[in-house]
This record gives C-alpha cells, structure tokens and sequence, in this order.
C-alpha cells in the first residue's frame, strides 16, 4: 500500500538574484580593496607572467603593483602629459605606453627611463601594443593614424591612414604577429595586416569605439561603443550579437582566464558578466564610480577595476577554506558493514532485499503518528521560525486541513503562547502566507481570550498584534483607493469598450478581520 | 454487416464490488465477489477476472461455498432464487426457486440440506432469518419452497448475522441488542446494552457481529468504535463481556481468523487491525488502505484476508498483514467533479477516482489502468473533515498535457485553489507535475480548456472563473543557460463587464475562443485576444457551450438554464435557430458533425442527437434514464461499424456513453449483452491444474492456437463427412427398416470398409503428387505385403476370403500411408 505521504512544503519563489554557479564563483572574492591615484585610471594590464604585477595607468604616471601589495612596487613618472595605455609584453619584462604629447614611450620593467621612444604621431595616443612576435609595438593616435614600430632600431615601418577619426583603441593578435585591430571613433573597427599596406577587413560598428577585444583563437572580435558587438572574423566580419546590457558607453573589455566568460566595464558603473556561448549576462558587479579600465588576474583571482575618480579597486578570490574535519562520530566498525557482503547466493536460498527506507522529517514523522501537538511545537522553534518560516505556515495549514488546528494551539502556557504570538506577529501581514495564518490568529483568539489579563508578557502581544492589523487596514484601504485612481485612468484611456486590462494587486486582507484584544 | 436491432441502453462495466463480503475458494487460488447481477471469480494471485457467473436476473445479495463440495458456490440474488455453480468452468448447475426477495445468504457444514437466507415477508423493513430446505432432484430447476423460521425481527445487513462454534447457534444484532438462538435448545437469548436506556451513550449501537469458529465467543462491532467480546452468554444473567478500543468511528466488519486467535476489525480509519488473543495490547495494523473498509473476509485456509472498500476496491493481504493483490472496479465512492474524460492516448475513460486521485480505467477491459495522484497529501478519511477536491480536469495538445484544478473551501471567504499542469512523461509512460500555480482566479474555476487545434506552436490553456475572469496560459520556454526549462505562466487576461465567466470553448481550428458571461456569449480572436462579438439571447445563464466541428464549424451552439438551446452563425452573427429544450449535457462527437444532449424532464431524461446545420434530431431516444444524467461522452470506436440505418449512423464512429446520478456508468448498444463479453473474457478459462499465471497466458495462448489448428483440420475432415452419406453402402443401412436387415456382425464389416474405401479415395484425390509415391513405395513394400497376404491367406481359406484380403490389405495401406506420413514431416522439420 502507498506510503506515508509527506506535507508539501509551500515553495515560493525566491525573489532578487537566482543563486547560480556563476553567482557563486563571481561572488567568491574578498571585500575590494581601495587605491587612491592620481587621476583617472585609464588603464589597468597585468603582467602574463608570475608574478602577475600589473600597471595602472593613471593621470601622468604609471605604476607597477605588485598582485597583494597596496603601495606601488615601482613607479614611471617621466611623462610630461598624461600617459595611455600602459601595456606589458607577453613575457612581462617590456612595458609599453602611449601619451597625451604623441610620444610612444618602451619601458624595461626593471630600469626607470625609457628604453626607446617612437617619435612620429602628432596627437596624443591612446592605445599601444605588442605584436605577437615580440619585436613590434603597434600604436593608435587621435591624429587618425595607426603605426607599425620595430622595436629594435626604434623605426616606424608601416603607417595605415584609413580612419577617419581618434583612433581610440585596438589590439593585436596573439597568434599571427602582422595581424592588429584597432577601433576608432569613426565608428569602425579595422583589421589591418602589416604585409599589406592596407586594412583587411572593416566592420562598421555603429557608434564610437571604445575598446576592441579579440578572442585568443582570432576568430571572434568584440568590439565596445555604446552597446557590445560581437563579430565573426571567419564569416569576414558578420555581426553574431549585438549585447545591449548597459545603460551607458562601455568603455573596457575582458575575458575570463578559461575564456567562457567576458566582462565589460561601463560608466554606468557596472561590470557585466556574460557567458560566450549564449551571451547572456550571468553575474553582474556594481562599483561607485564610473569604470574606465578593467582588467584580470591570471586563474581570475584578482580583479582591477580602474574608475573615474581615480580609485583602483582590488578584489582578491578567497583562499578555498580548508574545512575543518569535524571529530568524526564513532561508527561501527568497517567490518560490521562488510559482513557478508562476498557470501554467494545459494540454490535454496530467497533472497529477500531490504526495501529502501524513506526518509521523514521530524514534523512528517509526529504527524505520521498523530502527535500534532508536538509537530506544531517543533515547528514552532526559534530556529524553523526565523529560517524557514514556509515550512511552519505549511504545517498549520495542514493542521488546519486536518482539522486538529485548534486542539494542537490549545493548552499552552505562557512561553508556548508567546512564541505562536512571536512568529504571528513577524509573518501576519505577508501575503503569502497571510489566508492561513489569519484564521490561526482567529482560532488563538477564540482559544485565549477567556484567560486574557493573566500574562502581561501575553496581553503585550496581543496589542501588539492588534496595532499590526490595524496598520495593515489602513494600508490596504489606501492600496484601494490607489487602485480605484488608476482604475479611473485606465477607464479614461481606453479605446475599446468590452476589453480590459487586470491590475495585478497585492490583496492580502479582506478588511473584515478585526482582532479584538 | 451488424443486425440492426433496436438501440438498447446498457450497462457497461464498472459494477459494484464491494456489496457483500467477498468470499475465497477453498484453496484460496480464486475469490468472489458479487458485482450487480453477476458473481465476478477473479485469481488471487493474477488480480484478473476469471469468470463472471451470470443467470440472476436482480442484484445478488449473498453468495457462499457449498459446504458439501468445495468446487460449488451457492448465490442468491433479489430475484428470489438460490443458484449453484460450478465456478471453475463457469457453468450454473441448479437454481433453487424460492419466491420471495432474499438479503442475505448463509451455509452452514451441519445443515447439509438447508441453507440460511434473509427475507422480508410481512412488512418492508422487517427481515427474518429462515432456513430454506434445498430438495434433492436431478432436474435444473427447483423449488424450495420449504421455509422453517429462525429469527425474526433482524437487521437486513448481512453483517449483523453470524453462525458459531460449529452451528450451534447463531447471534443477530440490531441497534442495541444482540439475541442468540440456539439451534439445539431452539431458545432464543437477548442481551441488551446497559447504556442504551441511558441517552447520552446512544452512540453504543451494534453495527456488526462476528463468531469465534470454535470457542464460544462473539465479537461485536459498535458505532463509536468499540468491539465488544461476549462470553458465557448461555446464561441470560451471568454473561461477560470486555471491551477492545482502538477505533475512533464506527467499526464496519469484523473476522475472526480461522483458528480463532486473532480478530480483525476494520472501518473509515482505512487501517486493518489484528487483535491477537482477543486482548487490547496485542495489535497490529496495516494503515492506509485507501478508503473505508466495508467488508473482512478469511480464506477458508487461513492464509489470505480481504477487504473491501468503499471505493470499489478488494485489497488481498496475506496473513503476516501485507498486501498483495488489489483488484480495483471503477471508483465511485465520490462525487464526480471533472466529468468524463478521455484520455487521448489510451483511450481510457478519465474521472475523479480514489480522494485526490484521477482514475484511467480501460472499458474495453472493464478494468483500472491506474490511478494518477494529483493532490499528493496524507489522505485523513473523518467524518465532517473538508477534503482538498479535485474539480476539474482537461486533455490537451494530444494527451501531452494533462491540467488538473484542486479546491478546499472552508468558509466563504477561505478559498484554496489550485492548478497544476502535468506533461507527459515518454520514458516514464506516466504525467509528471510540470507547473504549480496556486490561486490562479480569486474564485472557483468554473471551466478549463485546452486549445487543441492541430496546428497550434504553442499550447495553450484557458480558464474562467467566477471571479469575472478567463485567463489565457501559454507555455514559456523558461530555461536559461543553467537548465532547460518549460513553464506555464499568463498570457491574457480578459473580462466581460464582471459578469461571471461560466464556460469557455476554443473552436476545432483554434482561431476563436467563445467565453459565456452568464447570460452573454462572447468570442474572442485568439491570435490578438481582442473580442471579436458578443450573442446574447436573454434566455438565463448559459450552460453549456460548444462549437460545431467539420462541416459545421461556423455554428456555435449554447444551452441555457431557462431551458433553450440556441445555435449562432458565426458568419453572419445571427442566431440561426433555437429550441426549447432543457440540456442537461452536452456532447461534440470528436470524430463528426453530430451532437448529442441529454435533456431533463420530469419522467426522466431523453436523449436527442443533431447536427448544428439543422434544428431537426437525427435521433432521438426518450428515457434513457430514470435518474438525472451527470456527464456524457464520446468514446471513439477502435473499429468502426457500419450502420446503414439514418437513425444508427451516429453510432458509427464513437460511442456514446453517460454516467447517472447513482453514478451508474451507461451506453448505447445495438447487441445482446451475451454477444458483447468480450473474446478475452472467454479465452481467460482457467484449466484446473494450471494456476493462471502470466506464463499460463504465453503457453496456453501458444496451446489455443495448436488446439485451434487441430479445430480446423478436424473441421476439414467434418466437412468430408456428409458427402459419404452418398455412398449406396451406408444408405442402404440407414434407410432400410431395421426389421429386414441381416444381422449387425455381418453389416458392421461392410459399413466399416464402404467408410474406409471413401476415405482413402479422398485422401488420394486431395495428395494428387503423393500418389506416385505411394505407388513407389508400395513396389517397394510389396515384398513384405505379399509377404503378409500369403500368410492371412494361409490361415483363413475362406469363401468370403479373398474380399476382406483386399480390404485389408487396402488398410493395411492406409496404415503404412500415415507412417510414411509422419517420416516424412519429420524429415521436413530436419
């Protein structure tokens, strides 16, 4: 025959953001740290090679952190203007950095003046990087030109004058070392080959471009102005997704360490998460000022995030906690377990199998056997009331569909009744559980109110509950006059007779409760 | 082609099982319970019906063994007749005319040549326990007219009589007394409870009575729950009696186990409890039986019980209190709230069954599928207590959804409502809860309806409310990167100048949506959710509304409280026709024009049958019922008839049938009932010595089809028969007077060779090629034959001599021809 059949405990759904293993993973990071610079953080790049330092570009001055360290390890501050776009090699021992004066500036990371300067752009530049082979630094300047140096004997070799306005940003591919990509505010995004003397490929973007981000294996390029785009390389440029998740100009781009992930910074001041096979957004950070720079560590165990007020916040993933093991319960022993577990079925024997046991809980299991008294007190603790308060309000409804409500609230005593009060008091005017707790709250009424003025702490209760109703009462009514307003509204907008719209409203109390104390 | 007969209404299936006590056979293989007019005999082991013992002609109050024979079953029935059956082969051996109605039956071992029956003589509700004296006589039908009186003034119920320690006496209980008559002494003792004058205890009246078998002792159920254990009661004043409490309602039945050692007692807790030793500490219990328990029977061997339940149930527990058989009629303990329904996939009927639980029950096989649980809580069956219904329930989108509407309303203002929405499963063949949504309308849902249109992408589902509302549900895609996910949410919500909406209708194509308002019809676009008219005929709240289908799609039909039934064009908005008629159902024919309303009138309800293009009936049929007909349906047949009659052609394709108030479950039928038992029910005769097991059908299924073929080579040879009737031999001995023929001896070997001649010139002409071969083989064998006749000549040197040689030597052949026969089938399965 069937089983005992537990209460079904009233799920509701869970309001705000759904806990997710992006949530979890995103939201495993320590309380940011904060870092006052100078000036607008423009730009943030960490070093690709342990120990993972990375450069903040911030007003006229570049400095090195390193990844736990608050105070920077080094500092380059021979800029005259304002520097751009501090950016390291692959093998983290060159730095490169664009300026307000035009200049291109090549750093090594253990010495303090300039390595070589690439004289030749007229504006400032705001984007430079190197090349995949190493020996070439590709850089971006508002004077529209993109230029190709060698490294070497600090030579321009190639200039591409296609854009027609600041070229803002770009990048170069990390597998082919002639291949680079810039974005400008003439709204395209170019791809240019240095063994050509032209751009190959022009995707046209929409608004200005502000940051242009290319996947590790080159074939998709995200490109960021208002709205994030993503392009397919390989079908020569087509638009695959257009994200338009932020409410202002994204202003950074990055992937995740495993590459399933992409995030962009905003100046609407938050940082977004999506996932690159659906480009939905899966996690979301929100920060105090508008985000110019972002950037993350290797594994994402740090994340920069450069704003305009100059502060750099510093998130470091938590350590995996070691969990403590617990003193472990002494068990029977091993042995007792594997007892005959290698006995080997005989040919008279009936192998009777034990039928699996079905776990209760400690409610389901009084109720199974009646003792609703004690299902109610046990749901009635402190610890159930405030934790999971859906599963006390499960069991008196099914105590009330049981008809045993008022046997199992009667015959209480002062502290009994006093937690039933407590717990009426905190969940009456919630709507969701409002139907079935209104008529426990009747029931204990009727059940007590012969023996009212015994108990102060009791009577305190009851007024209290009392002044909660009535409160509840007059925000009702000014919830139906609310209504009423807009019913009115919706009458005088209405185009066609016959059809209507619902309001969805929050009716919680049918106004005829009164609790009398 | 069908005989056309007169359409008949029937009776089919879902009869009562849990009347009387069932009662076991006495190797506890079969059990038999009575259900309407016919003794059912299923298998314990199987749960299948075996066989249905049919020949009362009024319902079947009592059956019991024949104490003499265990392989008989006596049965009476209101009738007024005492049947005895041979139950394995399902056969009626004899019928004992009694004349009056009889309630009840007993038998007792002592009484070889009487058994004990209830009537009413005098009055209505007076009944008397009789003993009626069987005559012993060859022929079918006999009278037993020979009453002898016992007890007077009984209860009717079976159950308030009980025979004891071997028939020495027999205990009646009725309200507050139990009298015992001993059949020795012929002296009648009565006990009355001393709390009974006492009118606040009145609650103490006797319910049930049981006998110990072999002590004396009697066990008495009462009304609030307590089982009494009577002793000493040859003395008038020095009786005993102590008290057994566990029940906290009435106690419906009570056994005793066949040694006497244990006590069963049942009632509406569902709980089974076994009171070892007759004593308060020693009990076990088997819970949640499901329903009340009407009825404990005990195999006569003593390792079986059953109980019967209040919802049409025999649950067999074996004697360590487990439950290993459950055979399940239609459910009718309840009230039916979803109508009825088929479920598109298995073409089971589908309504409310078991407390919060949608019954599928098949009715081709007269048997339940399965019950769907749809409310999945701790059922607590007490008097008074406001049960969770379930009260509504749709098919849509093919069988692949499957919605259900649940409500509890305590108070007026206290109103749980709930909706659920189950998916088919493939891989699990079963539904699986997709969507819960609680208070879907502020009100009870008065309809619900699934837009099944074959095209339709999306399904959708409609319901409406008494709250003024219908709302629109649409399947979302609710996945997101995580998991897949579909859900149901809402798509539209709509109103009509907060009327109550009573009925919602999609069209067979799914383009509009028709939702009464009480008195008004209005039809929405379903695509834009804009209304498109309104009809309103003030002519009361509507009823029923359903749109035409095929041919007719552009009418609407609608039936109304006042008594009209309305038809609207829906092209030109106007109405089209009415008629006074006051429908109380109203059924579309899924797979035609045609339909059906069944209207209520005074004298009972009629059946009309029409097409929405013409106001004029196909049919009609008047008092197909004395009661109110609840609900009607359509069942698609699997193998449509054909019905050339106008009148019929509305039965071709579907079948009509309607459940009435007293939840009796009734179609329309052209044929016999003998010739609608189903072949299965017939193939089901359980052999002897074979135990119906599942192996039994795989074989014995495997032996019919051997038998069979053996049936039909026999038919060939029958076939053959009559034209040896020609043959002058056999003529000439059947036509001549007996007087004048020669004496038998001499005829019988010219009768037997004239046969065998013709035989084997059939043989011969119907194995042309064998011939040949025959001939081979009979050069070769004729060394041997020759071998053979010179010896029979040797020995017999008579006249007539040479003749019979050749005869014989012809069978001889015959002979050698069936060996050569076998060699060569053998040869052919090498």
């Amino acid at each position: 025959m069937a089983g005992y059949k537990p209460v079904a405990i009233q799920t509701y759904p869970i309001l705000g953001e759904k806990i997710t293993q992006d949530t979890l993973y995103w939201n495993n990071y320590k309380t940011p740290v904060q870092i006052k610079e100078f000036g607008a953080v423009s730009k943030v790049d960490f070093s690709p090679q342990p120990p993972y330092n990375y450069a903040v570009t911030a007003s006229s001055r570049i400095h090195i952190y390193g990844r736990y360290s608050q105070e920077p390890i080094k500092t380059f501050s021979r800029f005259k203007d304002t520097a751009y776009c501090a950016t390291f090699r692959q093998d983290g021992r060159l730095l490169v950095a664009g300026s307000e004066d035009g200049g291109v500036q090549l750093f090594d990371i253990s010495g303090r003046a300039p390595l070589r300067q690439f004289e030749g752009h007229t504006k400032a530049v705001h984007t430079v990087d190197f090349t995949a082979d190493k020996y070439h630094v590709v850089s971006g300047a508002d004077d529209y030109t993109v230029k190709l140096w060698d490294i070497p004997n600090s030579k321009e070799i190639l200039t591409f004058k296609e854009h027609s306005d600041y070229v803002r940003c770009g990048c170069a591919s990390k597998l082919n070392p002639d291949l680079f990509i810039t974005g400008s505010y003439d709204h395209t995004v170019k791809m240019f080959d240095a063994r050509t003397s032209e751009s190959v490929l022009s995707v046209e973007h929409g608004q200005p471009v502000e940051s242009v981000l290319l996947f590790p294996s080159g074939g998709l390029l995200v490109s960021a102005g208002r709205y994030v785009k993503v392009w397919d390389m390989l079908k020569g440029g087509q638009l695959l997704v257009s994200l338009k998740n932020h409410h202002k100009t994204v202003t950074c781009l990055c992937l995740s360490s495993s590459g399933q992930r992409l995030l962009s910074g905003s100046l609407d001041r938050k940082v977004k998460v999506y996932s690159t096979t659906s480009y939905k957004v899966v996690h979301s950070f929100d920060y105090a000022a508008s985000i110019l720079s972002l950037a993350l560590a290797h594994e994402d165990e740090t994340i920069v995030v450069g704003m305009t007020n100059g502060i750099l916040s510093v998130k470091h993933r938590k350590s995996e906690a070691k969990k403590e093991s617990l003193p472990r319960r002494r068990r029977p022993a091993y042995r007792t377990f594997i007892k005959g577990k290698n006995y080997m079925k005989q040919r008279d024997d009936i192998l009777i199998n034990r039928p699996a046991k079905k776990h209760l809980e400690l409610y389901d299991r009084d109720l199974k056997h009646f003792r609703i008294s004690k299902a109610l007190d046990r749901v009635l603790d402190p610890t159930c009331t405030i934790k999971t308060p859906e599963i006390t309000v499960s069991i008196i409804k099914e105590l009330n569909r049981r008809g045993v409500l008022a046997n199992a609230l009667a015959g209480r005593d002062e502290k009994e009744i006093s937690h039933v009060l407590n717990f009426l008091i905190r969940n009456l005017s919630q709507p969701r559980f409002a139907p079935v707790l209104i008529n426990a709250a009747e029931i204990i009424i009727d059940i007590y109110l012969p023996v009212i003025g015994q108990s102060p702490v009791v009577d305190k209760k009851f007024l209290l509950l009392q002044g909660l109703v009535e409160k509840e009462i007059d925000y009702q009514r000014e919830l139906l006059e609310t209504l009423g307003m807009m019913d009115m509204l919706f009458a005088t907008m209405r185009r066609k007779e016959g059809t209507s719209v619902l309001e969805h409203t929050s009716d919680g109390f049918p106004e005829n409760k009164k609790i009398e104390s | 082609m069908v005989e056309e007969e007169n359409i008949r209404v029937v009776r089919c299936g879902g009869s009562e099982l849990n009347f009387r006590r069932a009662v076991f056979s006495a190797d506890s293989k079969y059990i038999f319970c009575v259900s309407g007019d016919f003794v059912k005999v299923y298998s314990t082991v199987t749960e299948e019906c075996v066989h249905i013992l049919h020949g009362h002609r009024n319902l079947v109050t009592g059956i019991q063994l024949n104490p003499n024979n265990h392989l008989q079953l006596y049965s009476c029935s209101l009738d007024g007749t005492i049947k005895l059956w041979d139950y394995i082969d399902g056969i009626l051996i004899k019928t004992f005319i009694v004349g009056c109605k009889l309630h009840a039956l007993f038998t007792l071992a002592q009484a070889e040549d009487s058994v004990f029956v209830i009537v009413n003589k005098e009055k209505p509700d007076i009944f008397q326990l009789v003993s009626v004296k069987l005559p012993k006589s060859s022929s079918q039908e006999v009278e037993a007219k020979e009453l002898s009186f016992v007890l007077d003034y009984i209860n009717q119920s079976p159950k308030c009589i009980a025979f004891g320690n071997e028939g020495v006496y027999v205990a009646a209980v009725r309200e507050f007394y139990l009298s015992v008559y001993f059949f020795k002494k012929k002296t009648t003792s009565r006990f009355t409870l001393s709390s009974s004058r006492n009118k606040k205890h009145a609650k103490n009246n006797f319910t049930c009575v049981a006998c110990h078998p072999t002590e004396d002792c009697i066990a008495s159920g009462h009304m609030d729950g307590k089982i009494r254990l009577w002793r000493n009661f040859y003395d008038d004043k020095k009786y005993t009696y102590t008290c057994l409490h566990w029940h906290h309602d009435m106690v419906m039945d009570l056994a005793f186990s066949v040694t006497g050692t244990s006590l069963l007692s049942g009632g509406r807790e569902s709980v089974l409890v076994e009171w070892r030793d007759a004593t308060e500490k020693n009990k076990e219990f088997l819970p949640r039986l499901g329903a009340t328990i009407e009825h404990i029977s005990v195999s006569p061997a003593g390792d079986l019980f059953c109980t019967s339940h209040s919802d049409n149930k025999i649950i067999i527990i074996h004697r360590n209190l487990e439950a290993s058989a459950v055979i399940q009629g239609l459910v009718k303990d309840r009230s039916i709230f979803t109508g009825l329904m088929i479920d598109p996939r298995t073409k089971a009927l589908v309504l409310n069954g078991k407390p919060g639980h949608l019954q599928f029950y098949s009715l081709q096989s007269d048997k339940q599928l399965y019950n769907l649980d749809i409310i999945q809580q701790e059922y607590i069956n007490d008097y008074g207590l406001i049960q969770i219904e379930l009260t509504k329930a749709a098919f849509g989108c093919f069988g692949n959804w499957l919605a259900t509407v649940e409500q509890r309303q305590e108070k007026e203002t206290e109103l749980e409502l709930q909706m659920k929405l189950w998916m088919y499963n493939k891989k699990t063949q079963g539904f699986i809860l997709n969507t819960k949504i609680n208070m879907p309308h502020e009100d009870c849902i008065t309809a619900l309806c699934f837009c099944n249109a074959e095209k339709s992408e999306q399904p959708t589902l409609v319901t409406a409310s008494k709250d003024g509302y219908f709302k629109v549900w649409i399947l979302t895609d609710d996945s997101d990167i995580y998991k897949k996910a579909v859900g149901w949410t809402c798509d539209f919500v709509g109103s009509y100048h907060k009327y109550q909406a009573t009925n919602c209708c999609f069209s067979e194509d799914g383009s509009l949506l028709a939702v009464s308002f009480e008195e008004i019809v209005t039809i929405w676009d379903s695509v834009t959710w804009e209304l498109k008219c309104t009809f309103c005929q003030r002519a009361g709240k509507i009823r029923h509304l359903c749109f035409g289908r095929l041919t007719c799609s552009k009418y609407l039909l609608g039936a109304t409280e006042n008594g009209i039934l309305c038809c609207w064009n829906l092209l030109s908005c106007a109405l089209e026709w009415n008629a006074k008629l006051n429908v109380r159902v109203m059924e579309p024919d899924p797979n035609s024009e045609n339909i059906a309303a069944i209207s209520q009138s005074s004298v009972g309800s009629d059946l009309f049958v029409f097409k929405p293009s013409e106001p004029r009936p196909l049919y009609i049929q008047k008092g197909i019922s004395r009661e109110k007909v609840q609900w009607g349906v359509f069942v698609p047949r699997d193998v449509p008839e054909s019905f050339t009659s106008e009148a019929y052609q509305w039965l071709n394709r579907s079948q009509f049938y309607f459940l009435t108030k007293s939840q009796s479950l009734l179609t329309f039928s052209t044929k016999s009932p003998e010739e609608k038992l189903t072949p299965t029910s017939k193939q089901l005769l359980a052999e002897e010595s074979l135990p119906t097991t599942p192996f039994y059908f795989i074989l014995g299924k495997h032996r019919q089809q051997q038998d069979e073929k053996l049936n039909e080579t026999l038919e060939n040879e029958l076939v053959q028969l009559p034209l040896t009737e020609n043959i002058p031999a056999i003529s000439e001995l059947l036509h001549t007077p007996a007087h004048v023929l020669p004496s038998a001896a001499f005829l019988c070997s010219m009768f037997v060779n004239s046969l065998l001649l013709s035989k084997e010139t059939k043989s011969a002409k119907e194995i042309p090629e064998d011939v040949d071969m025959e001939e081979e083989k009979e050069s070769e064998d004729s060394d041997e034959e020759n071998d053979f006749t010179e010896k029979v000549q040797d020995t017999s040197n008579t006249g007539l001599g040479e003749d019979i040689i050749h005869q014989l030597s012809k069978s001889e052949e015959k002979e050698l021809r069936k060996f050569r026969k076998i060699d060569y089938s053998w040869i052919a399965a090498l």
